[in-house]
């Protein structure tokens, strides 16, 4: 019984670490900042997911409490780092490749529609 | 009185997680720090308290996660496809979606889902208005893309958080 | 087999830091280093699986808090200044 939950976690396992891989092939091959932190937050994400029940298959039971908070702490917080970031790149006008097409977050802040203050961080 | 006790809850439950025993000695030191803390910090936290607790809202919950789980697997196989193909498929934009959701936590909720899920990516929340970088723009229109990429999530969020 | 993911996780961190030595913008930057300590932080739980050592978990668990407030940190001196 045992054995199988070693290999099925090693398999999770091995499936994580690839997603991590194509995260961060993901930001290197991307031509700009958008995209590149859109494969960044999902790919690494779900690989640290992986990884966390790789290791709750294979490790004692006890360990499981810990494994889970830290599940919940970077499922919660790595997108809102993330959409920090991106806050942060946009209104210091980082460019976007030239294959955008749409940019509607322009069009209203040029015509001072936006409800808020646009400087509270 | 129901914000102090979500507090405690909340609390207690992060203690007995990182201790993973449930030993006298653990729960008292634990309730007692959490009693106090909650009481000390929680005067005005209206944050939990818009958490819905009927049965109607723990289906909607459980269909929630199933369906978030659903689109965090398509989200990373249609990545993997994009990322290692050689030609890079992209058509990239900015759109804007409005959401029906009033509650904070609510609509934090949504946002986390919809950047984690297939090619979308929250750039800014502005009130009800969410403003959406994505991979693969469909249209521009504002009502289309509210229904592309807000409406599976936001039918069960709204019975969870009111 | 968690051998072959320590290794995948590794050869990931090198892949990475290529676009931290690269990035054409700051921000470029930042979201390496996310990825980094998202990956620093997998790597510390297979060495804990490894090693066979609880207290490892909770090393992890304080990488991720103390990368969270790093990452909203630089973010937000770019932002505005300090």
């Amino acid at each position: 019984m045992g054995n199988i939950l070693d290999i099925l976690g090693g398999i999770f396992l091995v499936v994580g670490s690839l997603s991590l891989l194509i995260a961060s092939i993901g930001i290197y091959r991307m031509p700009d900042f958008y995209n590149r932190i859109q494969v960044g937050t999902k790919a690494s994400t779900f690989g640290l997911l992986l990884i966390v029940v790789g290791v709750a298959l294979i490790s004692p039971i006890t360990w499981i409490g810990k494994l889970i908070a830290l599940m919940l702490f970077v499922l919660f917080t790595n997108p809102i780092s993330s959409h920090v970031i991106a806050r942060a790149a946009y209104f210091t006008k980082v460019p976007f490749t030239k294959e955008t097409k749409v940019d509607k977050l322009h069009d209203v802040i040029s015509e001072g529609h936006m409800k808020k203050v646009k400087n509270n961080g | 009185m129901k914000n102090y006790a979500l507090m405690f809850l909340t609390l207690i439950t992060f203690w007995v997680l990182l201790n993973s025993s449930v030993d006298p000695e653990v729960l008292v030191i634990g309730s007692g720090v959490s009693l106090l803390v909650s009481l000390i910090f929680c005067a005005k936290c209206d944050v939990f308290s818009e958490i819905n607790f009927t049965p109607k809202a723990i289906v909607a919950t459980v269909m929630f996660i199933v369906t978030f789980v659903s689109a965090l697997v398509r989200a990373n196989l249609s990545i993997t496809k994009r990322v290692l193909s050689p030609s890079l498929p992209l058509n990239p934009g900015i759109v804007q979606v409005k959401t029906k959701l009033k509650s904070k936590v609510g609509r934090m909720v949504l946002a986390n889902a919809i950047t984690l899920t297939p090619g979308t990516f929250t750039l800014e929340i502005d009130g009800e208005n969410l403003y959406i970088h994505w991979v693969d723009v469909k249209s521009g229109d504002q009502e289309e893309s509210t229904k592309e990429i807000v409406s599976g999530f936001e039918k069960y969020l709204e019975l969870m958080y009111g | 087999m968690i051998y072959t993911a320590v290794a995948i996780s590794l050869v990931s961190v090198l892949v990475a830091l290529v676009r931290f030595v690269k990035g054409p913008e700051k921000v470029d930057r930042i979201v390496a280093l996310d990825v980094v300590s998202i990956i620093g932080i997998s790597v510390i739980l297979l060495l804990a699986t490894i090693m066979k050592r609880v207290i490892y978990i909770d090393i992890a668990l304080v990488y991720a808090i103390l990368g969270f407030i790093g990452v909203i940190v630089v973010s937000r001196f770019l932002k505005r200044g300090l």
